[in-house]
């Protein structure tokens, strides 16, 4: 079994980032990713899709090229196409890549499992022609492909960008139906002045803004009471705004009410977790560096809260430093005057974030499901019947399983975990924190018999 | 009914892959689950539970719901890339259907 220093999973920004400072400072480090091609979500196929659509796509897409070439360099291995279902004490890494399982050792994990869009179930999201915002800017990116008749339905940032895209593309959006409130902008004011520092977003925001503005899509703001209607896939929305009840014809819906920390490898290793309010998701505990609290796992990226790509790729960078420092490969004082300008540059990536996730909170709607609603897509399972299990005794998460499946398909939770952590907050009267989340076993994807059958080095000697 | 998304790049090189019982042209190379959308399939898989019917939903491998049936292994269509012959069904229904 090959071992390495460090063993990075993901190559998003934090995880490229920190395989390029780490090998620069002599490590060696190995970096799986599931994808065929390096990238991440937000730089998905970058070195194929900029050339092809980089005018659709934007600036803040390609500068992720750069980064995705930065894997060739001595020292890195990049795995691709390498899921990885299991991260073991010690660490041994086990994944699947081309039909065979395999496995690595390092001697220190780096977690770069980046964000999954924030669950958002609601009447009909379960229909064909349903999809994440997120899901909308992978087509484009990786495939080119375009939805003819989509609506856009939830908040935040991406809603501007994937809208501002597709009027690039030539084919707009019907319409933005959009969550937030008048009074949440004014809520998010206070922290205008912070915000100021990290203007470029602002910036930015303003000139997706005016895109959309000029193709004249239109924008319902303060929508509530949102219904996604279809016989067997997605017709139609209706919703609720300024006091008027509206229904607009579509084949495809984009959902996007903010991304959250993607934590199933980190919770499989133990890592504790404390509930994030002003971002309403877990995020994993981490010291400055990254470091988890356990021992040799580091954490960098949206998978440690949402920050974005920038600010993934300079703590993926920090955490680097940190290894390397770790392992003799850098002194403290080198480590430290590395990491100040890092340090400074990352205060003024984040200066934005707490006025945008007070201008675009969660959907209300969503938190809080009706009965009705399905919230675990896998087992069918909907907010009425968790509001049941509550009822007759359900305290926490795991315990929802044995009265009824929720979290037990195939997704192992991705898009049911936050709703029902809030669902059984709520109805106990308890936090988030005390509700807690499901508990996270390997293997972290599913693994096929035959895919473990053919695993390379499974004898005697490499499992001792 | 002309299909919900459009492909940007119409001229890249097809190949046939079986899809519940019907042959399509795809772009060889590309994302499976985005080719099957841009060629009009709107449902790859009923749920066990109720039989409703699915689609891609996250298309980056987190949320199983574009399940589909390849030679006998139950697959992420998103995470797999459209390859001449593929034979494709719907999970637990069959290649005929």
């Amino acid at each position: 079994m090959t071992r390495y220093d460090l063993a990075i999973i993901g190559a998003g920004p934090a995880g490229m980032a920190a395989a390029a400072t780490a090998a620069q400072a002599g490590l060696s480090a190995c970096v799986l990713d599931e994808q065929p091609r390096a990238g991440g979500q937000i730089y998905r196929d970058v070195e194929r899709a900029a050339g092809l659509r980089g005018d659709v796509l934007g600036k803040d897409y390609t500068r992720g090229a750069p980064l995705v070439a930065g894997l060739r360099a001595g020292g890195i291995t990049h795995l691709a196409g390498a899921v990885v279902w299991a991260i073991e004490d010690g660490f041994r890494i086990s994944y699947t890549q081309g039909g065979a399982a395999a496995q690595i050792e390092a001697g220190r994990v780096l977690l770069a499992t980046g964000a999954l869009e924030r669950p958002m179930p609601l009447p009909g999201w379960t229909l064909p022609g349903v999809m994440t915002a997120g899901a909308g800017q992978i087509l484009l990116k990786q495939s080119g492909v375009l939805a003819r008749h989509a609506v856009l339905v939830g908040a935040g940032p991406l809603i501007y960008l994937i809208a501002a895209q597709m009027v690039r593309a030539g084919t707009p959006p019907l319409a933005l139906v959009e969550t937030q409130t008048r009074a949440d902008m004014l809520r998010a004011m206070r922290h205008l002045g912070g915000a100021l520092r990290g203007w470029r977003y602002l910036l930015k925001g303003l000139g997706l803004m005016a895109e959309i503005i000029r193709a004249r899509v239109p924008r319902y703001t303060g929508a509530k009471e949102v219904v996604i209607e279809g016989d067997g896939r997605a017709e139609a929305v209706s919703f609720q705004s300024r006091g008027r009840r509206h229904r607009i014809a579509c084949d495809t819906v984009f959902l996007h009410h903010g991304v959250v920390p993607n934590t199933q490898a980190a919770r499989s290793l133990g890592v504790g977790h404390a509930w994030n309010a002003a971002q309403h998701c877990f995020v994993p505990v981490r010291d400055a560096w990254g470091q988890s609290d356990v021992p040799g796992v580091f954490i960098a990226g949206d998978g440690a809260g949402i920050g974005g790509a920038k600010a993934a790729e300079i703590a993926g960078r920090l955490a680097a430093l940190k290894l390397a420092e770790e392992t003799g490969h850098l002194s403290a004082s080198g480590r430290d005057d590395r990491a100040a300008p890092l340090r400074a540059a990352l205060s003024v990536e984040l200066a934005a974030r707490p006025f945008l996730d007070a201008a675009y909170p969660s959907y209300a709607g969503a938190i809080a499901p009706a009965d009705t609603t399905v919230i675990c897509r896998c087992e069918e399972v909907t907010a009425g019947d968790i509001r049941g299990y509550a009822r007759i005794g359900c305290v926490g998460p795991n315990q929802t399983k044995a009265f009824g499946r929720a979290g037990m398909g195939p997704c192992q939770g991705r898009y049911c975990g936050l709703t029902v952590t809030a669902l059984l907050a709520e109805a106990n009267g308890q936090s988030p924190d005390d509700t807690g989340y499901y508990r996270i076993r390997p293997p972290l994807k599913p693994v096929t018999l035959g895919e473990l059958a053919s695993m390379d080095g499974a004898g005697p000697e490499a499992a001792g | 009914m002309k299909p919900a998304f459009l492909d940007l790049d119409p001229d890249a090189r097809r190949v046939p892959v079986r899809f519940a019982g019907e042959t399509l042209m795809l772009p060889e190379g590309a994302n499976l689950a985005a080719a099957l959308l841009a060629a009009g399939v709107t449902v790859l898989r009923h749920t066990p539970v109720s039989g409703a019917p699915r689609a891609p939903y996250c298309m980056m491998g987190a949320c199983f719901d574009c399940l589909i049936e390849v030679e006998g292994t139950v697959r992420q269509a998103c995470m797999m890339e459209v390859a001449e012959g593929l034979e494709i069904a719907r999970p637990h229904e069959g290649s005929a259907r």
